[in-house]
């Protein structure tokens, strides 16, 4: 009887053991379910596994220790499904469809370079950009050492970047891969993006791809966007600082269908409170309002390979500044008192799409469209600048392999028409400048120790002429943990002298073009080479990770619109006759000596010369040495997702050259170099939850500034007024505090 | 226009030649254990003629391979990964070339699979 029971009690087991599990695999084309033949399925750890038939169908052995069944296709996701009973499956395979032109690999770090990749790139991901919690696009490079962030004037509050040594106007900034800040915006547009709006950052040094333009000479910065797909559906921060400036960030996003999601941004920012805190009669900083709205659409296919983005934004953006009693309607064209006022309206209109071809993964397709419209309207004083520009781009572009996918290729053509209607002073210029050219990139990967890329474009340009645009990138690893990276490459562009140095305005000079009878402004087009090498070695600390950085990089011009602020009284605009360039050497260390603390040091070292009328000297306001820090450090996450996040960042800014001579600048109070400075930055943050986290900080903690940053306060109208001999901070220390809260 | 209408006949010939297909796939099992042998495998896999992607996982030990059967078949892409030192589903590979890789990718060593098991 015992043994009778024993045998009923383990039949149902031997049963089971004997069991079959059926299903069917599918994809789905069009809305509709179709079979999938040839897909592996297969229980996880096992060697029990089987391929569906032509129909779609399997049939496997079942046991009930058997827990999760992979399902995998090659150019398919794979799954993992949890089974706890022998019932018929179905189940639907995606594609693995994906368009991002830049991939992003996942890092615990917030900024990152990688080993492999042949360009040398820095990764920014969002976690770097909230060290810097404010507030846009050219204040996140704040803690990032390949980028330089100064003040452009003394009047406008604008933080002007510079790379390799460079002013902004030769690094090709992008959205998405579109270009996005030259021309009209090219001195203000960083403010235009707000920093919450930013998803990551992409720097790349020296020569960087073809596929983006000719532009880019010192280097390019793309910035990736939040995708409505993928932000939280409501996102809140905001930001009120000691300087007065308050700072409301909101984003709403919601997924439509399947397949389309939308993302509505809204920003504003203002400040209204009045600050002369060094009784120079001048505002320490502008009052200011700026009004920013973004609508996107998303729309993804991936079973069919399709994605998309369409995108509108508004941006109202308006600026006073000068005297603390200068009022714009009673003084505005009177010397009763100094006062500027700039005023920009954008319209941006975009869109892109692409398509992956489901069967064969590496073969792509997309095109991209932006169209831009944007007005300025502006007065300095007594001198009037407006510039309107409206601005179309169209790229084609296709992604494929040779062969085997070591060796990819890019190709495709682009198009872009840009119109320009200045106004200076009293004097018109209108412009209008189109293109159309066509490029070629092809990447080899050895999947080992050697990549490279070589890329090629043409183009045609209404006053640029017809040229060849050739870049190189070769990365070498010689040894484990090691890259050495070298790059070469041309680029071209025309110099939009007023539009980038606005600051010439705010000053008493008169300006001179030393025309030749060139294409744009009566000058030549810009031309340099840009050389670099770069060795990147990871090891080991007392078994903590660490890496260094090594980075030469050289820019030769061959052309130059040469600015030249030496006399004076005025600021002169001609072609380069001689030398001008750029070396550039950066030593970087990264070092994680504890968990969750990380710091980061570097060196830069800048030697820019350019040949004036008056001979070869260092480009004025280029300290020779710079020095930076930046320590993280952060407690462990409670249950519930909270902990302490605190950074610094450190800057040391060494002597800098002052345009034209000692004697002159022995009058207004200056002398040949200005004083090496040092500032100091810190932000504590205190996560509560993953939806809420509250933060406070200080800028320029030790208080350090730049005694007298307006020469000629006194007589603003007088002959020696200049708001641009500014090597340091005006406003001294402020701390802010602002808070952040989403719903995922 | 007669040879126009001749180099599109051509084309189709061509492309109706192409009854192989150009972009077979298929998944097979290659064992290994962590992030180097996916590196080896993966080279092994591409640097056989034809192959045009592979990607192995670490987890599931499958090896998705998009291939020309014009230019190459399961077996030869097989030997050339066993070649490298791994065993593919159909071919083992051989003793000497097992022992020649890098100590922490010895898959058949039960101690170092369970090495990687914390991964």
């Amino acid at each position: 009887m015992k043994n009778l029971l024993f045998v009923l009690f383990i039949l149902p087991f031997c049963v089971f053991s004997q069991e079959k599990i059926t299903g069917t695999i599918t994809e789905n084309i069009n809305n509709k379910e179709v079979p999938l033949s040839g897909a592996n399925v297969y229980w996880l750890n096992t060697q029990v596994g089987t391929v569906t038939n032509f129909d779609g169908n399997f049939e496997l052995n079942y046991k009930p220790e058997y827990k999760k069944m992979v399902i995998s296709f090659v150019g398919y996701k794979t799954d993992t499904i949890s089974v706890d009973s022998p019932k018929k499956i179905r189940h639907s395979l995606k594609s693995t469809a994906n368009l991002d032109e830049i991939t992003i690999t996942a890092r615990q770090k917030a900024s990152s370079r990688s080993f492999i990749q042949s360009q040398n790139v820095i990764n920014v991901s969002s976690a770097e950009l909230l060290k810097a919690a404010c507030c846009n696009l050219a204040e996140s490079f704040e803690t990032n050492p390949s980028i330089d962030v100064n003040f452009a004037d003394a009047i406008s509050g604008t933080r002007q970047i510079k790379m390799l040594g460079l002013t902004s106007p030769y690094i090709l900034i992008t959205t998405e891969n579109v270009p996005s800040i030259r021309g009209a915006s090219q001195a203000y547009g960083l403010s235009f993006i707000p920093g919450t709006w930013v998803e990551s950052i992409q720097i790349t040094k020296g020569a960087g791809s073809v596929v983006n333009g000719y532009e880019s000479i010192a280097g390019q910065i793309n910035a990736e966007l939040q995708k409505p797909m993928m932000d939280d559906k409501l996102f809140v921060n905001a930001y009120g600082s000691g300087n007065g400036r308050f700072e409301l960030n909101t984003h709403l996003n919601t997924k439509l269908s399947e397949r389309w999601s939308t993302g509505l941004y809204i920003h504003g920012n203002m400040r209204e409170t009045e600050f002369d805190k060094n009784d120079d009669s001048f505002l320490d900083a502008p009052l200011m309002q700026q009004i920013n709205v973004m609508n996107r659409w998303q729309y993804t296919d991936t079973e069919n390979g399709y994605v998309g983005f369409f995108n509108v934004r508004y941006l109202n953006d308006e600026k006073q500044t000068g005297q603390t009693i200068f009022n714009p309607k009673e003084d505005r064209g009177t010397t009763n008192a100094w006062g500027s006022e700039i005023k920009t309206q954008r319209v941006d209109v975009s869109g892109n799409f692409g398509y992956v071809n489901p069967d064969v993964p590496w073969q792509t397709a997309g095109v991209q469209m932006a169209f831009s419209h944007h007005d300025q309207e502006s007065y300095f004083g007594l001198n009037n600048y407006n510039i309107q520009h409206n601005s179309l781009y169209v790229k084609l572009l296709y992604n494929s392999i040779i062969s085997d996918s070591r060796h990819k290729i890019k190709t495709g053509v682009s198009g872009t028409y840009d119109g320009y209607n200045e106004l200076v002073y009293t004097e018109n210029f209108n412009r209008v400048e189109n293109s159309v050219g066509a490029f070629f990139e092809y990447n080899f990967d050895n999947l080992n120790d050697l990549s490279y890329s070589f890329g090629i474009r043409g183009d045609v340009h209404n006053t640029l002429g017809a040229f060849v645009t050739p870049r190189f990138h070769l990365r070498y690893t010689p040894w484990n943990k090691s890259a050495i990276r070298v790059s070469a490459g041309r680029g071209k562009r025309s110099a939009n002298i007023f539009a980038e140095n606005q600051s010439l305005f705010a000053t008493s000079r008169s300006f001179n073009i030393l025309n030749n009878g060139g294409n744009i402004y009566g000058l030549d087009p810009e031309i340099a080479w840009n050389y670099g090498i770069s060795y990147m070695q990871g090891f080991n600390i007392f078994s903590r990770k660490a890496d260094i950085t090594l980075d030469f990089y050289r820019t030769d011009f061959v052309n130059q619109i040469v600015v030249d602020w030496e006399n004076p009284q005025q600021i002169n605009f001609y072609n380069l006759e001689g030398e001008s360039f750029s070396n550039n050497f950066q030593a970087e260390f990264n070092y994680n000596p504890f968990e969750h603390f990380d710091m980061r040091l570097a060196y830069k070292y800048y030697d820019v010369e350019t040949t004036y009328l008056s001979g070869k000297k260092q480009t004025p306001l280029t300290p020779n040495h710079r020095f930076f820090a930046n320590a993280s450090y952060e407690t462990h996450q409670t249950a519930k997702g909270g902990n302490w996040k605190f950074d610094a960042t450190y800057n040391y800014v060494g002597e800098q050259r002052f345009a034209s001579n000692e004697s002159y600048l022995n009058t207004i109070g200056l002398s040949e170099f200005s004083p090496s400075i040092s500032t100091l930055n810190a932000q504590v943050t205190k996560v509560f939850s993953p939806n809420f986290e509250i933060y406070v900080g200080g800028e320029n903690i030790t208080n350090v500034k730049q005694q007298n940053p307006i020469v000629g306060s006194d007589n603003p109208f007088g002959t020696t007024f200049d708001t641009t001999y500014v090597y340091g901070p005006i406003f001294g220390s402020s701390y802010y505090a602002g808070l952040r809260y989403r719903i995922n | 226009m007669k040879s126009i209408i001749a180099i599109l006949g051509i084309f189709l010939i061509s492309a109706t030649g192409f009854a192989q297909n150009k972009n077979a796939k298929a998944s097979i099992e290659v064992d290994g254990v962590c992030g180097m042998c996916k590196e080896r495998i993966e080279k092994a896999s591409i640097q056989a003629k034809g192959v045009k992607m592979a990607t192995w996982d670490v987890n599931t030990h499958q090896l998705n391979l998009i291939y020309n059967e014009g230019k190459t078949d399961l077996t030869k892409i097989q030997q050339s990964i066993a070649d490298s030192g791994h065993d593919t589903q159909d071919i083992k590979a051989k003793d000497e070339v097992y022992e020649s890789i890098d100590p922490c990718c010895k898959y058949r060593d039960q101690q170092v699979v369970d090495d990687h098991k914390d991964d």
